[in-house]
């Protein structure tokens, strides 16, 4: 125990260097001016961040939540706290989904989703907000929706929907109904995640209207709560219209109609506060379910663990304002694992990209974190490292920061896209959980390979300071504006230098706005932004969620020699 | 010094029968254990399984509960107990029996040793007819009422026999006469077997001081100075005091040279400041040896005080109440703070017992000495001059402040926090005692429903208490958290660390409580609360109150040192907290002692654990009003007499039936006009619960049920005019 304090220790460093095999030096000069810049640069993201996060916490507005509460009923995340076994965390998902996405507003894309653990279980909860729009489904709330059940069959996570919505969002019809990925497939998933011992429990907190009201009625188990619940396919106007009956819409479908005549509900709750403790009664009751085949030996074996050596707060100041600039992504790695405490592979080898062995919360991680450009050699590495992880079955963490393989003809020659492909291929194929996060810039073929939104990680997280587009903004004003300047001369047109400026700053203008995290995580291209600091909480809680579930043998296809 | 002359061939004591109870009797076992003496107990039904039974050697049970059956009437079958038992003396301990000379000589005839003074002492001393004004031998209302006019209103009247204020009234005018001695007749026969009644004039502001006597064998008596227990309610003493504070010297050698050769001892703040084990004197009296000590040789060290804690609901007026003790922590850091007490953690308070929960003794002593050291205490007392007594009751007075304060009682309403009031009243404090001290200074000591000061200091402190209860409670779920993980096994322990963790934000939560309190006629104020965790592991309570400044968050650091003990921080300062929580129904009950407060909340479960239908769904705290033509008895009890016959026509208000419980009569009224029918209930019949049958008759049936912890009596008279 004594070496890593000794280590901590600059001075000491030096003189005991023969003892840091495995520990990770700090890597952080905290009086470089480069440190005090990154700081504050992190600290305005972070501001944004927090600011656009106070909003979506409130939900959507006073009036609606002000008439929400005259009902007694919670907010949405009041909601989950209550499921929550008392004092635990929740890893809530995409909190900034839909921001800026629509004309209005939409608070989280008018759906939390998250998970957390309902006595001991960790469940997917899935609540509508009744207070931004009703709690209707926009694209995004389908989209996130649907994300939250992926994540579930995953994980095997036992999900909990909290219903309270009018259905689908009626003007955007063509884009919520008919398609693969819109409201149908939220039916679909329930069946099909039921069908594998899933649990499906549906808490009906309020209307349930039309194509919503299959979400009770799909579930394994659901909870109606008197007065507030209400379970019909056409509400009472719609059947007024159409056959002239005048009914309440209490009596037309409320929790007694279902839980005592209709036996589309099974539990009667006397008010919300009731209905959400059968729920918990629910998950406490799943015994095996969703359990099938998974590993009797599943606690990991080092449950005692040592806190990095280092202060995860300067997480924050590490990662540089400008994405030109280098960082060693060991300073980050230091600042993730266990002891800071990292087993470096290959480490002279293809020293781009930095392969390695740890623990995060005593769960042992393979990590693969970006140290430059993408060469031969460092793709080579990244493969065969997947391939031992995937063997041993160790979770994988990217963290990306990557402008890209490189190119140029000597590159090309040497079979760069031979070797990105074999690193595409590991990557798409180990059946290991799989956790990205965003910590720099994510461009081009880099993105896929470090196991990009495409390649199916269990979660994906961004840094604030991160960037993704197929490759850099300068980079394609560039591009583009040699295509553009082709043409025109080809067209016989004059191109003046002002003018290829102006084009390019458009181009770099799009690029930097497409590629900004607020861009990716409104269009749950993501799973959410984050405070670096929480950077090795978040990836601990992921692996846990992700580990919990039956061993897979992983079968790569062909590798291109 | 007293003679040294040996005793005869009498055998000496072994045996000791003790016939009493509760913390009198253990008193007794204590002293007689350390005298290698074997004690003997005896029991009714109700205390079957009081600490005094435990305490004892041998117990012998001897009948059904109400005293008067069993201890009382009984006075042959403890006799008959005390020679199976083979004990050779019985001690009457202090009370009823100790007062009998009946008893005495009954004991005596037996052949048995009665520890106590002689028959003819108890008599004269007993029969207080020897003392007071006007108690005839022929006990004609008329003739009593018309010597009251002469000795001129206000009246006391009161039995002759018995004591602790039964059966005892104050008559105001010549027409309230009647009734109040015919009451006060009904009750003493009732507790005592005797109902001969004497009158007196009513003093305004008299006090209460009792010299404490002690004779034996050989003629030699001594006194050892008198007792203050002037501060009384209900005629019951609350708080005494030894020496009575504001008495000069002179008055007070001559006081005890007045005192008659009899003596009794049951007066715990005598034997402190004289130091003194009386009972062993008493045994050893008994046994025919003779006093260990002379008048000169009585030492006078310190002062003390007692404070009697009860059971009882202040607010309602002294109403003695019974229920479980969810909590019970004396105060006991300092060895001259002694405790009294016969009842243990978690046993229902029995109705039959005498109602003070527990005493609270303290002895002031020397300012100066050292506390960790009481036997030198004595030792440094006996020169202790007289003049500065003074400063001593200042002393104690500040000790026994601090032991109600620390004193913790939760589950039934106690006066604890009325003692608390009287304690710190400046007119206690400079010893103006006397026994019409509570009515008095009734504005101070009882909170009105004007006083909007005092009513927004209390307010706040409860708004505080309330925060550090919040925070105390996470603490308390969190160390639960941790020691069990009782779910799956494979999830880590990283989803319960402390604080939760929340992306991007910080968790937080809402409690709901409702202070209980005597400031409001409904007697529970709302709170909510709002939590929020902050990174470092603290607590930022907010009280979110509609229609008030509720910006204020406080800032709390707890630890929990177990056993529902915390020190918490809040507002840099840092202090002990203790915490007691139980849950009665759907309600759970938390008290708080934070600083010099004791606050008791509540917080409703909700309906977490039933999933019936709406139609079962009537749960307890919703059902606690009564339909119109109900009556509720405030408790449980011996019905003494029916005053309306079956048929017989009822106005509201009408006096109904005469309960008698704790000791107390209670007048049970019509809430409304009526018929009474198919009547059921009789004189002397215990009632625990009275419940209206389906055909609406006015039945009186037992039943075990309780309302808000109080047994309680219904009746319904259906034909209302």
């Amino acid at each position: 125990n004594s070496a890593p304090c000794l280590i901590a220790n600059p001075i000491h460093h030096l003189q005991t260097k023969h003892f840091s095999i495995g520990i990770l030096p700090d890597g952080v000069n905290r009086s470089s001016d480069n440190f005090v810049q990154n700081s504050d640069a992190m600290e305005r993201l972070l501001s944004d961040l927090q600011s656009h996060i106070k909003k979506v916490l409130a939900g959507g507005g006073e009036t609606a939540v002000k008439r929400s509460r005259s009902r007694n009923k919670l907010l949405p995340r009041e909601r989950i706290d209550r499921l929550l076994d008392p004092g635990s965390s929740f890893l809530e998902l995409s909190q900034l989904a839909g921001h800026e996405l629509y004309e209005d507003p939409l608070p989280s894309g008018g759906i939390i989703t998250g998970i957390g653990p309902v006595h001991g279980r960790l469940c997917m909860f899935v609540a509508n907000d009744p207070t931004v729009k009703g709690g209707t489904y926009y694209p995004i709330t389908i989209k996130k929706h649907l994300r939250a059940q992926e994540i579930a069959a995953q994980c095997k996570l036992p999900c909990v929907y909290l219903v309270d919505s009018g259905g689908a969002f009626l003007p955007k019809q063509a884009e919520v109904f008919p398609d693969k990925e819109n409201f149908g497939r939220i039916f679909y998933n329930q069946a099909t995640l039921s069908a594998q011992g899933i649990p499906q429990i549906a808490l009906v907190l309020g209307s349930c209207t039309a194509g919503g009201a299959y979400i009770p009625a799909m579930a394994d188990e659901s909870v109606m709560v008197k007065g507030n619940g209400t379970i019909f396919l056409a509400g009472p106007p719609l059947v007024k219209a159409a056959t002239g009956e005048e009914v309440s819409a209490e009596d037309l479908g409320g929790a007694t109609v279902h839980c005592k005549t209709s036996g589309v509900s099974d539990y009667f709750a006397q008010d919300e506060m009731h209905g959400l403790a059968l729920g918990r009664n629910i998950v406490k009751n799943l015994h095996l379910a969703g359990k099938q085949g998974m590993l009797s030996s599943s606690p990991p074996s080092n449950l005692e663990f040592k806190e990095p050596l280092y202060d995860v707060k300067e997480l924050r100041s590490i990662a540089p304002v400008d994405h030109k600039q280098q960082f060693d992504v060991r300073s980050v790695i230091a600042r993730i694992v266990d002891g800071s405490e990292f087993d470096e592979f290959k480490k002279l080898y293809g020293t781009t990209l930095v392969t390695g062995f740890a623990r995060i919360y005593g769960q042992p991680v393979g990590i693969l974190g970006n140290n430059g450009i993408l060469f031969n050699e460092s793709a080579l590495k990244g493969t065969h490292f997947i391939e031992l992880c995937s063997q041993r079955n160790i979770p994988l963490v990217f963290l990306q920061n990557i402008t890209g393989f490189m190119v140029g003809s000597r590159s090309e020659a040497n079979g760069i896209a031979k070797s990105g492909a074999k690193l595409v291929m590991a990557v798409s194929c180990a059946k290991v959980p799989k956790v990205t996060i965003m910590i720099g810039g994510s461009f081009g073929a880099g993105n896929y390979a470090m196991c990009g939104r495409a390649f199916n990680p269990n979660f994906l997280f961004l840094w604030p300071n991160s960037r993704i587009s197929v490759m850099g903004g300068a980079q394609a004003a560039g591009v583009l504006s040699q295509i553009e300047g082709a043409n025109k001369k080809r067209q016989g047109i004059q191109w003046t230098s002002e003018e290829e400026e102006k084009f390019k700053a458009k181009v770099m203008e799009a690029y930097e706005r497409e590629g900004n995290p607020y861009y990716s995580t409104a269009r749950l291209w993501d799973d959410g932004i984050i405070d670096p600091a929480d950077t090795r909480k978040i990836v601990g809680l992921c692996i846990s969620a992700s580990m919990n579930r039956p061993l897979e043998d992983t079968k790569y296809g062909v590798f291109r020699m | 010094p007293p003679p040294e002359r040996t005793t005869s061939q009498q055998q000496r004591i072994e045996k000791i029968l003790v016939a009493n109870r509760g913390e009198i009797a253990c008193r007794i076992m204590r002293t007689a254990k350390r005298l290698g003496i074997r004690t003997v107990a005896v029991y009714s039904d109700a205390d079957k399984d009081s600490l005094h039974v435990k305490s004892a050697d041998e117990a012998v049970h001897i009948g059904p509960p109400p005293a008067r059956l069993s201890y009382l009437n009984g006075s042959s079958s403890i006799v008959e107990a005390a020679v199976r038992t083979g004990a050779q003396a019985i001690h009457p301990g202090y009370g009823f029996l100790s007062e009998s000379s009946e008893f005495a000589l009954l004991v005596e005839d037996r052949g048995l040793t009665f520890i106590g003074p002689p028959a003819s002492a108890i008599r004269d001393m007993g029969d207080k007819r020897y003392c007071y004004r006007y108690a005839p031998r022929e006990q004609d209302v008329e003739i009593m009422r018309l010597e009251a006019d002469k000795i001129g209103y206000p009246i006391l009247i009161k039995p002759t026999h018995g004591g602790g204020g039964k059966g005892m009234r104050i008559v105001q005018s010549p027409n309230e006469f009647v009734n109040s001695f015919l009451g006060a007749q009904r009750e003493a026969a009732a507790s005592f077997g005797i109902n001969t009644i004497l009158l007196e004039k009513y003093i305004t502001q008299p006090r209460h001081i009792e010299v404490q006597i002690f004779g034996d064998k050989f003629g030699n008596v001594l006194h050892l100075y008198e007792r203050d227990c002037s501060v009384q309610r209900r005629h019951q003493k609350i708080i005494e005091e030894a020496p009575a504070p504001c008495v000069s010297d002179e008055f007070r050698t001559h006081l005890g040279q007045a005192a008659v050769s009899a003596a009794k001892v049951e007066h715990p703040v005598t034997e402190m400041i004289v130091g003194q084990d009386l009972v062993e004197w008493q045994i050893r009296v008994a046994n025919g040896d003779p006093l260990p000590i002379s008048q000169d040789q009585v030492p006078l060290s310190g002062h003390a005080f007692e404070a009697r804690i009860y059971a009882e609901n202040v607010p309602k007026g002294f109403l003695p109440a019974t229920g479980v003790l969810h909590h019970y922590h004396p105060y006991h850091l300092l060895q001259q703070v002694k405790f009294l007490c016969f009842m243990q953690d978690h046993t229902v308070g029995s109705l039959f017992m005498l109602i003070h929960l527990r005493r609270i003794l303290y002895s002031g002593c020397f300012p100066s000495s050292n506390a960790s050291h009481p036997s030198v205490l004595i030792f440094l007392l006996s020169n202790f001059a007289i003049g500065k007594s003074r400063k001593n009751r200042a002393a104690a007075l500040v000790k026994l402040k601090d032991c109600l304060l620390k004193f913790q009682v939760a589950g039934v309403p106690t006066n604890i926090n009325f003692l608390q009031k009287l304690a710190n009243h400046k007119a206690f404090e400079e010893g103006n005692v006397e026994t019409h001290f509570i009515e008095h200074h009734n504005d101070d000591l009882f909170v009105g429903p004007n006083n909007k000061v005092i009513y927004e200091d209390a307010y706040s402190a409860a708004r505080l208490g309330a925060k550090l209860v919040a925070a105390c409670l996470c603490e308390k779920e969190r160390s639960a958290m941790k020691e069990s993980h009782s779910g799956d096994p494979s999830l880590l322990p990283i989803w319960y660390t402390h604080p939760p963790f929340r992306v991007n934000h910080h968790a937080q939560r809402t409690m709901e409580f409702e202070w209980e309190n005597e400031y409001e006629s409904s007697s529970s104020k709302p709170l909510m609360l709002s939590i929020t965790y902050h990174p470092d592991g603290n607590y930022f309570v907010q009280h979110q109150q509609i229609g008030e400044n509720g910006a204020h968050i406080l800032e709390v650091k707890a630890s929990n040192l177990g056993n529902d003990n915390f020190v918490v921080e809040a507002d840099g300062l840092t202090m002990n907290v203790s915490l007691a929580v139980y849950t009665k129904g759907q309600i759970k009950h938390i008290h708080i002692w934070h600083g010099p407060h004791h606050h008791h909340f509540r917080q409703k479960l909700g309906l977490d654990l039933s999933d019936e239908d709406e139609t079962q769904h009537k749960t307890s705290f919703e059902t606690t009003s009564h339909p119109p033509g109900i009556v509720v008895a405030p408790m449980a009890g011996l019905v003494v007499k029916v005053l309306v016959e079956d048929g017989a026509k009822v106005e509201a208000g009408q006096p109904v039936l005469v309960l008698e419980a704790m000791k107390m009569e209670h007048v049970v009224k019509a809430t409304s006009g009526g018929v009474v029918e198919g009547l059921k209930v009789s004189a002397g019949q215990q009632v625990q619960m009275v419940v209206f049958s389906s055909e609406s008759r006015l039945v009186i049936l037992n039943s075990a049920l309780g309302i808000d912890g109080f047994s309680s009596l219904f009746m319904i008279l259906p034909k209302i005019f």
